[in-house]
């Protein structure tokens, strides 16, 4: 038996267990449950929280198989890291339904974990051997835990945006529905990537360059048309499209004509998504689901918002400074090192350390904390692609 | 020094909000919390007497009321945060990518990143988190830290200690959970009792008020967290000098035996032996065969330097063999340092290096270039440079550059480890007067005399390679921190602290009789809704009206007063 392929198919069958959830939970919240729980213990929301717990249970399956075909746990590359980072959603979602009980999470928190899962998918999956520097046991504990702590702030962010999908007015345009669209925006932006580039893997697209970097020359193959060619690059392939600028010079990092020009793919298409969105809801997506939130309860919203931050930071802190440092100091003879990867952790931890002082004081309940809990999941994302891929330290993984 | 005595009796410090023991508001006080204009009492403090907000008049009592604001302290850990972000932006001046043109700080910048770069050199971002400017930001947050904890950790501590079961009726009705119900049975008020004690709640009674207490020790949870992050910081102070931490590297090639620096003399060390690994040798690397394809560069799997540290008598003669006595033997590796007498020593970083080099010469015109003579060069012991062949030839290693490059033409010694040795040739034939010279390095075989376009001789006789010997230069590094313990006993404290005062939440419920009614109150610091579940729980099954969250009161209030605020407004 070929265990990466039963755990391949394991990750396929979770995917689609968490869209059947969604659609549950999506059930539950509509009108005609009045109940003061506001569906908690609806028909669809019970059956919805075991497909998920299913579905979850097959992603475990995913994991665990994963490990024994490679040998060591499946946290060690972009595509390993992310769709355990989605798989924690998952699990912090259950635990926080079992609190709160509040299905309206799982109808946005499914779907995030969702996009992020199928984000992952976008990068090389095959079974990679582990460098050096990362064959400590510390590297399992240390990302396990980071990647669960973040989880637990991504529900603080799932529950605020709820929050301000239910609260702002959407009578009329204001810097609030404003901002809130660009958070849905990114979103469409997100699966725009993910379309965009399932659709020409499909179709087997490569373009091939050459292009200088520090005096060396060196290749690379976009397999997205190259709008942004690479500095200083020369198409080799024929009959494909010729850029039609060149990535800027400033722009280093491995390979970063590629990634440049997936960005820009990444919002055009998620520009085409939102507009035609727009077009058929005719009003802003956020006045579109506004409705459906009716019933939800904003102070209990508020409320899971901050027990998420309150429940996630100490995991969080463990996980993502006092893991990091204690494998750093095994690693690299250093507990701390000032990589953009540990700055950025450490930018998180003071960004959710402000969350909980601006909460000790009144006026900062509600709508002003659910923006912080929605610019607080920026940062952790920010540290998972942006550092990753662009900031390249120590930790980077592609 | 006044004092502020409430009516049940209890005498309160100057700048009390609530009374320690019965909770009235005391009068006159009562914009210190805000609380004049909210229907619900502010409970963060208990509405006990802060120093920060009770004496405002000196310079000190101004510095530490500054200090005490948490408004403050976030602004100063908001400055912190922009900071390390701005750090962020380019690598900093440890991170200059090793491949560089150039690692000087002051051209990389400029050279790599345009004008942007420039001004974030100059600006000292390179080298942002040592900064003073940075450093002073962290001492700021330390200090509003401990002055932040000073302000409040005492006077909550003794409103907590002295608050008593019967409390007076405006702080209850002004809690957050509250309700009021008539003619509750005695049966029922025991009930409930006996529920929250099962709920392990701490039950006290005063003339038939019951109270209700659990989980008190969360409160102190960020004051001991707090304690934790000032650890660390003094760690991080402590670590800035040489007697808590040694920072030190050595390179030492395989065979050769060394003092470890740093250690006084104490140690040395000697490389047995250095392996590098990469994936794709072995059998079991199949699985991974994709991926090593698709990669350029070898994937390494392992980096060992076998070694043996000896400890060095400290008392003995110089020279004394006895006094080197074998100490361990270790191997190590990425990831897997060794430790011996408070010193940790780790994989670091590897060379490859030249020993040995031989060379034939040979007649430029022998279509066959048949040696004339060959000779092996020592490249670690270079003492014999003059080389005679039985035939009457003879070679001079004239000048040897252990690793070399060109500059304007000429070769230019860059270190004295024999990476890319380059050798300047005489050549001495037998019975000629002249000697031809020539330079020679891997790749590479120069005759000057092309270089001078003045002349048209040319060398008759050239130097090559024929063979070579390699060996690894292992660095490693030493290090010894003892600052380590106290880092650690820091984070533990600071995660101790957060998972007390996060994971464990303080509740306490009032059942408080009041002529024919019956008064239910409520308050947690956090989690509202464990809170409530709790009392539905006690209640069930009695006649006690489930409380009220009065927090939507007052949410619905303030709606009220901005569309009031509104309405005047669109009236003018
Ligand atoms: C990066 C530095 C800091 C960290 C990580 C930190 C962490 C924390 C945490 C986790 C809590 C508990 C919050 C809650 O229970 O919701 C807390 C509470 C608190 N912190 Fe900090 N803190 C820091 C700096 C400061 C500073 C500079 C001040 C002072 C201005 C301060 C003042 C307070 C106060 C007053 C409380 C509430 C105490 C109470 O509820 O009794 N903290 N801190």
């Amino acid at each position: 038996m070929d265990f990466a392929y039963i755990s391949e198919i394991a990750l396929y069958i979770a995917f689609i267990l968490y869209l059947i959830a969604t659609f549950f939970f999506g059930a539950s919240i509509r009108d005609k449950h009045t109940s003061k729980v506001e569906g908690g213990r609806s028909k669809e929301a019970i059956i919805g929280i075991w497909i998920t717990q299913i579905g979850f249970i097959s992603q475990l399956v995913y994991f665990v198989f994963r490990w024994i075909a490679s040998g060591h746990a499946p946290l060690s590359n972009m595509f390993e890291f992310v769709t355990f980072f989605g798989m924690s959603m998952v699990l912090a979602f259950i635990i926080l339904y079992y609190i709160y009980r509040l299905p309206v999470i799982g109808l946005f928190a499914l779907p995030i974990a969702m996009i992020v899962i199928a984000y992952a998918s976008m990068f090389p999956s095959e079974l990679a051997p582990l460098v050096a520097s990362l064959q400590s046991h510390w590297l399992y504990i240390h990302v396990s835990t980071v990647s669960i702590g973040n989880a637990i702030l991504g529900i603080s962010f799932v529950t605020g945006l709820i929050y301000l999908i239910r609260q702002i007015d959407q009578t009329r345009r204001s810097k609030r529905t404003t901002w809130l669209e660009v958070i849905i925006f990114a979103l469409f932006l997100t699966v725009g990537f993910i379309v965009i580039t399932t659709g020409f893997n499909i179709a087997g697209y490569n373009a091939t360059f050459n292009y200088q970097q520090n005096g060396n020359m060196l290749t690379t193959h976009y397999h997205l048309p190259a709008i942004a060619g690479p500095n200083k690059g020369e198409l080799v392939t024929e009959d494909v499209m010729e850029p039609l600028f060149e990535a800027p010079s400033w722009m280093l990092g491995s390979d970063a004509g590629r990634k440049f020009n997936t960005v820009i793919w990444s919002f055009l298409v998620g520009a085409v998504l939102y507009g035609i969105a727009r077009l058929i809801l005719r009003k802003r997506i956020g006045a579109a689901i506004q409705p459906l939130l009716k019933k939800a309860n904003p102070d209990l919203l508020d409320e899971v918002t901050y027990r998420s931050v309150a429940i996630g930071f100490p995991v969080f802190t463990l996980g993502g400074l006092i893991f990091a440092a204690i494998w750093a100091q095994i690693a690299w003879d250093r507990f701390w090192g000032w990589d953009p990867k540990e700055v950025w952790a450490l930018i998180t931890f003071f960004f959710y350390a402000v969350f909980l002082h601006l909460r000790l004081s009144r006026g900062w309940h509600g709508e002003k904390s659910a923006w912080l809990a929605v610019g607080g999941f920026a940062i952790i994302m920010f540290n998972i692609i942006v550092v990753n891929l662009v900031l390249a330290g120590l930790h980077s993984y592609a | 020094m006044e004092k502020l005595k409430c009516e049940c009796g209890h005498v309160n410090p100057q700048g009390t909000v609530l009374c320690e023991s019965c909770g009235k508001p005391i009068e006159g006080n009562q914009s210190i919390d805000g609380n004049d204009e909210h229907v619900l009492l502010n409970m963060r403090y208990e509405g006990s007497a802060r120093r920060s907000n009770t004496y405002n008049r000196s310079i000190i009592d101004k510095t530490w009321t500054f200090f005490s604001s948490v408004k403050v302290g976030v602004i100063f850990i908001a400055i912190a945060l922009a900071a390390s972000a701005i750090g962020t932006i380019f690598p900093q001046r440890l991170h200059i990518p090793i491949d560089a043109p150039s690692r000087n700080p002051e051209i990389f910048y400029e050279a790599q990143y345009g004008i942007i770069g420039k001004i974030y050199y100059q600006l000292g971002f390179h080298d942002l988190y040592s900064s003073w400017w940075y450093l002073i930001v962290i001492a700021l947050i330390g200090i509003s830290l401990v002055i932040c904890s000073l302000d409040r950790f005492l006077p909550l501590h003794r409103a907590l200690k002295l608050q008593r079961p019967k409390r007076n009726k405006t702080f209850l009705s002004r809690q957050r959970l509250y309700s009021e119900t008539e003619n509750v049975s005695r049966d029922d008020m025991n009930q409930v009792k006996d529920k929250l004690k099962g709920l392990r709640y701490n039950i006290r009674e005063e003339d038939g008020h019951i109270f209700a207490e659990k989980g008190r020790f969360s409160r102190w949870g960020p004051y001991v967290n707090h304690i934790g992050l000032i650890i660390i910081l003094i760690a991080a102070i402590l670590r800035t000098t040489p007697m808590f931490y040694l920072d030190d590297y050595l390179w030492i090639r395989e065979g050769q035996q060394l003092t470890v620096p740093g250690t006084d003399n104490q140690f040395q060390i000697e490389n047995k032996k250095f392996t590098l690994e990469t994936y794709g040798q072995s059998e079991e690397d199949l699985k991974f065969k994709e991926a090593i394809e698709k990669q350029d560069e070898l994937i390494a799997k392992n980096y060992q330097t076998d070694v043996v540290i000896y400890e060095v008598d400290g008392d003995a003669v110089t020279g004394d063999e006895d006094a080197v006595k074998e100490y361990k033997e270790a191997a190590i590796r990425m990831n897997q340092p060794v430790k011996f007498g408070g010193y940790t020593m780790y994989q670091s970083g590897y060379q490859e290096e030249y020993s040995t080099m031989s060379f034939k010469l040979y007649d430029v015109d022998d279509p066959k270039e048949e040696a004339i003579g060959t000779f092996t060069f020592d490249l670690l012991n270079s003492s014999d440079t003059i080389f005679e062949f039985d035939n009457g030839y003879s070679v001079e290693v004239v000048e040897y550059l252990p690793d070399f490059y060109f500059e304007d033409n000429l070769p230019k010694q860059k270190s004295n480890y024999p990476r890319n040795p380059g050798f300047v040739f005489a050549v001495y034939p037998p019975g000629e007067e002249e000697t031809e010279v020539s330079f020679a390095a891997i790749g590479i075989n120069f005759d000057p005399n092309t270089a001078d376009s003045s002349s048209d001789k040319t060398n008759q006789y050239k130097l090559g390679i024929v063979d070579l010997d390699t060996h690894y230069v292992s660095g490693l590094s030493v290090r010894r921190d003892y600052t380590l313990p106290l880092f650690g006993l820091g984070a533990l404290i600071f995660m101790i602290g957060v998972i007390q005062g996060m994971y464990w939440h303080h509740r306490r419920i009032w059942l408080h009789p009041e002529n024919s009614q019956l008064l239910l109150a409520a308050h947690t610091n956090k989690n509202w809704y464990g809170v409530k579940k709790d009392i539905e729980k006690a209640i069930d099954g009695t006649s006690i009206e489930m409380v009220f969250d009065q927090q939507e009161l007052e949410d619905q209030l303030k709606e009220k007063k901005k569309e009031d605020t509104k309405e005047e407004k669109t009236e003018k």
